[in-house]
């Protein structure tokens, strides 16, 4: 019998296609002693790049997963266990996590359920993970869609019912923005809350989702627990206007990585595999348009067009904001504009996919919000 | 919403899509439907090999058998298309260019530049290519080289189903003359596809895996070829970059040329025979614009100089495999001067 | 066709049409003359098929036509090029290779070409337009446009399995064509009756299950009747039918060509069989044209034909960048 004192840590599944994941650096060494949450190890899934935060606490005993090797979802790359277990059961421990993985017996890894609902008379697509009586509904930000949130959906779900939702215009969703205004983007979010029958629910917005969101909240702040915004759109005039107009335009991909850069504190981050994920977004028929249509809506010349500014101003939903201080999209100067309304927490090194370079962070903000809300 | 379809799907998808959307588009070839004229079903076929089953049903008048005369149907389909219709003409098996080829290469070709850029000649030529099916001599060739040769015509070569759809809806839109090769032994593959209506734009080469040590060309079918061998050369720790050129005219240089300067290694696996192909096409443009860059020689992975046999086990070995393309990788990278 | 019945065409036709009909055979001749004229100098760069002798076929079958027909030619296109409306200056440009032609310069003599006015191209391939006029014709049918599809092809043509091909496609699909094979005689250096296995290239039509007609090819009125009836049928839903046009070519196959295959029977036909001849007596003998009016087209057209040829000779060659221009809408 194995001790039940040894855990074992799993490849992750980030994102819903996720089949396998490469270590490219242990950042921890064998016999260290690891907190939860520390972390542990990069991860390379073609898609994405991350940094695998401890699920364990104690002491790293062995590492199984070589540098470089492809491990599928699912599968043991390192053992956890008290220094007094045995080497001998760690061996066989390991021994037979790799005859599992020789068997192809892996358990699925269930990742969030995708389902659609009509709003509106069109599909609007979202991801549930979890169960609970709180409800969080996470909705991401331009050209973007409900897999944005992968490191941050499964460590909120525990105990709750997260829902990450695609845009209209965005995703698996139907194409047609209609005017692609604030107020149309605001009426599917609480269309869809309607469809899944949820009176009131907690919101986390990133970028235009955050001005979404806060769209949301004053226009029917009887549905909404509590707010987090996510470096929303809508605050303060400054933005990075041509990534906003080259990220509708670019037609390959030598238009279009040059400008996924500006997105990460640590420009390579922007892989060829995220851009040609974006380009067989941006090429399904009636998706330029729909981003057209929202540029307008979201600049106005070089400077910001929406002000979420005072529809925050105009509701008293409990809300916490959380901005990268290396954002190049939507600078952090521009959290200025929140004032005294709400709690700004700066986040050192991250950019505008603060959620996907600093899950952690916002994941704080979020349990900081809920727990207001 | 991306589902899993077949290669063949995902063609008769397109088609039917695209027909929606597009009352210009129409089709004709042999038995596209099949049964005209004849006392039991109308659709019987849907094709020989069943692509375009269901179109005649869905889309009365708009899809048109014809008898076997294709240099009158080719030449139809493209005269079709400089009076303003989207044509998808079917050339059944691409073995068959021989009897309407002046119809495409020196017709339809060069409407456009002969008349002085006043034509315009929308039509898409799909053919079925390839070996591997046990059809011999005149009906498995791999003739799109030929096609890429002549100015004027467009050749795009899918992979996978999520190519075929995306590819053959761009062909369809395409306003220059698109020769679409489709190779028979893809259309039972199956692959993540979108339901909704989506482009490839020609010339954009894909990169299916990224790697450091060596950048392997595939064409078509080799695709995979390439990447059950990339599977095995990472086990030897040997990290191959495979690129899909998916379309051979116009050839996306740009991404080829950028990967070999960061490996300094190239295979190009064509299944095509070896002479005036698309490996020495390609071999010639890298030696040409990366010869700094090279630290070996080039290696092509090809058919040999032969009609393609019979017998099973002889077209086995006529077809590149993984094994040889490992081979090749493996002499690439352990090259010393 | 009987002389009586010739007449009776003529009656037919208004003086409009009848003096719009002689303008265009003439035009078409002096074309001709005058570039066998200049090509003789060396000016002339490439081949060129000259059409004189046949224009009554050309002129006899687009008087009928529209600007939603099509019109698919020969190597020996420019009397089916003028007679479907394409400018005649641009022509002479384009055999000049200069970039004020018909295609800029990229084509020549045997690719002019006109899609505004349903002009094809002339065509350097034997048996190139039929499967192409298929393709018209079935647009034509498909949106309903009440147009049709004509095929000029030679007597060369006629045995080239492309044009056997679009026979039967035509027949089957019943589509919207009319063919005429201009039987000049001569397929290059090869007599007709030598290389035609029946007696009539008509008769090959019932085989294709089309009506079939000979026509008098130097008699205007002959060539419009029968021309007229195919239109009309094709244009009433009836299908195809086959022309045989049957008259001789005043010049070589190209312009160079020693002719020493042939015996005199261009002379003959210039004195007592010509269209322009005869068709200047039928009409002063009906009194439906004079002589003067007659005359008077005569002069304006050499005016035409002289001011074509000194604009070409001065006209630009194209640039160099050209060479590389419209291969693809965009590639």
């Amino acid at each position: 019998m194995a001790d039940e004192r040894i855990k074992h840590v799993t490849m992750p599944k980030w994102g819903l296609s996720m089949k396998t994941g490469r270590i490219t650096e242990w950042l921890a060494e064998e016999g260290e002693t690891v907190s939860q949450g520390a972390d542990l190890a990069d991860i390379d899934t073609d898609k994405i790049v991350g940094t695998l935060e401890s699920p364990e606490e104690g002491v790293l005993r062995r590492i199984v997963a070589d540098v470089g090797a492809e491990i599928p979802v699912g599968a043991t790359i390192a053992l956890f266990a008290p220094p007094d277990v045995p080497d001998a059961e760690i061996d066989a421990e390991v021994a037979a996590a790799r005859e599992k993985l020789a068997s192809g017996e892996l358990e699925e890894v269930a990742g969030p359920t995708v389902a659609t609902v009509e709003v509106d008379g069109r599909p609007l697509a979202y991801a549930t993970l979890g169960d609970g009586e709180e409800v969080v509904v996470l909705v991401h930000g331009y050209g973007g869609d409900k897999n944005s949130w992968l490191f941050v959906q499964e460590k909120l779900a525990e105990g709750r019912t997260v829902h990450a939702l695609d845009l209209p215009g965005h995703g698996e969703s139907a194409k047609d923005v209609g005017d692609g205004g604030l107020d149309e983007l605001a009426r599917a979010v609480i269309g869809f809350l309607d469809a899944v029958g949820v009176p009131r629910a907690h919101l986390v917005g990133h970028s235009l989702g955050g001005a979404v969101v806060t769209a949301v909240a004053a226009a029917a702040p009887d549905r909404v627990r509590s707010l987090t915004l996510v470096a929303p759109a809508g605050f303060g005039t400054e933005v990075d206007g041509e990534y906003l107009r080259v990220f509708a335009s670019a037609a390959s991909r030598r238009e279009l990585k040059p400008q996924l850069g500006k997105l990460f504190a640590d420009e390579n981050l922007a892989t060829r595999q995220l851009a040609d994920d974006l380009l067989r977004y941006k090429r399904l028929d009636g998706v330029d348009a729909a981003l057209d249509k929202l540029v307008k809506t979201l600049l106005d010349g070089e400077t910001q067009a929406i002000d979420a500014a005072s529809l925050l101003g105009s509701t008293s939903v409990p809300t916490v904001v959380v901005w990268g201080r290396e954002d190049r999209v939507l600078p952090v100067a521009n959290a200025a504009a929140v004032g005294e309304r709400a709690e700004v927490r700066y986040v050192d090194g991250a950019g505008h996919m603060v959620h996907m370079e600093n899950p952690g962070a916002v994941r704080d903000a979020v349990e900081e919000a809920v727990r207001r809300g | 919403m991306a589902r899993t379809i077949s290669y063949r799907e995902a063609i008769n998808e397109a088609l039917a899509q695209e027909m929606e959307r597009d009352e210009r588009v129409i089709v004709m070839g042999e038995d596209n439907a099949g049964g005209a004229g004849s006392p039991g079903d109308e659709d019987a076929w849907g094709g020989v090999l069943g692509v375009t089953k269901g179109l005649y049903h869905r889309f009365p008048g708009r899809v048109l058998d014809t008898p076997i005369s294709e240099s009158a149907f080719i030449g139809a389909a493209i005269g079709a298309a400089t009076a303003g219709m989207r044509p998808v003409a079917e050339l059944m098996f691409i073995d068959f260019m021989g009897v309407c080829f002046d119809q495409i290469f020196n017709q339809a070709a060069k409407f456009r530049y002969m008349f002085g850029g006043k034509a315009l000649t929308p039509v898409v030529i799909r053919t079925m290519y390839g070996a591997g099916l046990r059809a011999a001599a005149q009906h498995s060739q791999a003739l799109y080289p030929v096609f890429t040769h002549i100015p004027g015509l467009k050749v795009a070569v899918p992979s996978s189903p999520y190519e075929a759809k995306g590819l053959l809806t761009q062909a369809i839109r395409d306003d220059d003359p698109v020769i679409f090769c489709e190779h028979k032994a893809l259309y039972d593959t199956t692959g993540e596809v979108p339901e909704e209506q989506y482009v490839i734009p020609f010339g954009e080469a894909n990169v299916v895996r990224d790697g450091g040590d060596v950048t392997v060309v595939a064409i078509g079918r080799m695709v995979s070829v390439a990447l059950a061998a990339a599977d095995e050369l990472a086990g030897a720790g040997i990290q191959c970059e495979v690129i899909d050129p998916r379309t051979t005219s116009p050839l996306d240089t740009d991404t080829i040329l950028e990967s070999v300067e960061s490996t300094g290694r190239l295979v190009v696996v064509d299944e095509s025979t070896p002479r005036c192909n698309l490996a020495t096409d390609i071999s010639a443009t890298v030696a040409q614009q990366a010869f700094g860059a090279l630290r070996a020689p080039i290696e092509m992975v090809t058919a040999p100089h032969t009609p393609v046999p019979f017998a099973g086990n002889l077209e086995d070995l006529y077809i590149p495999d993984a094994q040889r393309v490992v081979n090749a990788v493996k002499s690439v990278t352990s090259w010393e001067r | 066709m009987t002389d009586t019945l010739s007449t009776s065409v003529a009656y037919e036709l208004k003086p409009e049409a009848l003096h719009d009909a002689y303008r265009m055979m003439r035009t078409i001749r002096a074309f001709e003359e005058r570039v066998h004229e200049e090509f003789a100098t060396g000016d002339i760069p490439g081949f060129v098929h000259l059409y004189a002798g046949e224009e009554a076929s050309a002129v006899g079958v687009c008087s009928h036509l529209d600007n939603r027909d099509t019109i698919a030619s020969t190597h020996r296109g420019h009397g089916h090029c003028i007679a479907k409306g394409v400018d005649v200056k641009a022509m002479m440009a384009e055999i000049y290779g200069k970039s004020t032609g018909s295609c800029h310069g990229k084509g020549g003599s045997m690719h002019i070409a006109d899609l505004s006015k349903g002009m094809l191209g002339a065509n350097g391939i034997v048996g190139g337009g039929p499967p192409l006029i298929c393709g018209t014709a079935l647009a034509a049918k498909q949106k309903g446009t009440g147009g049709v599809g004509v095929a000029f092809f030679g007597d060369g043509a006629s045995n080239q399995g492309t044009t056997l091909e679009s026979l039967n496609l035509a027949a089957v699909w019943n589509l919207p064509a009319v063919f005429v094979a201009e039987n000049n005689g001569y397929a290059e250096a090869t007599s007709s009756t030598w290389s035609v296995a029946s007696d009539n290239i008509a008769d090959r039509a019932a085989g294709f299950g089309m009506p079939g007609v000979i026509v008098d090819g130097f008699d205007f009125f002959a060539a419009y009747e029968a021309a007229g009836e195919a239109i009309t049928r094709a244009r009433e839903g009836g299908g195809p039918t086959l022309i045989e046009m049957k008259f001789t070519r005043y010049f070589g196959h190209f312009e160079g060509d020693q002719q020493t295959y042939r015996a005199d029977e261009v002379a003959r036909a210039r004195e007592t069989l010509d269209c322009l001849l005869r068709f200047r007596g039928r009409v002063t003998e009906t009194g439906q044209l004079s002589l003067e009016e007659l005359d008077r087209i005569d002069a304006e057209v050499a005016e035409l034909i002289d001011e074509a040829v000194d604009e070409a000779k001065r006209a630009p060659k194209p640039r160099a960048a050209d060479l590389t221009t419209d291969v693809y809408v965009a590639y």
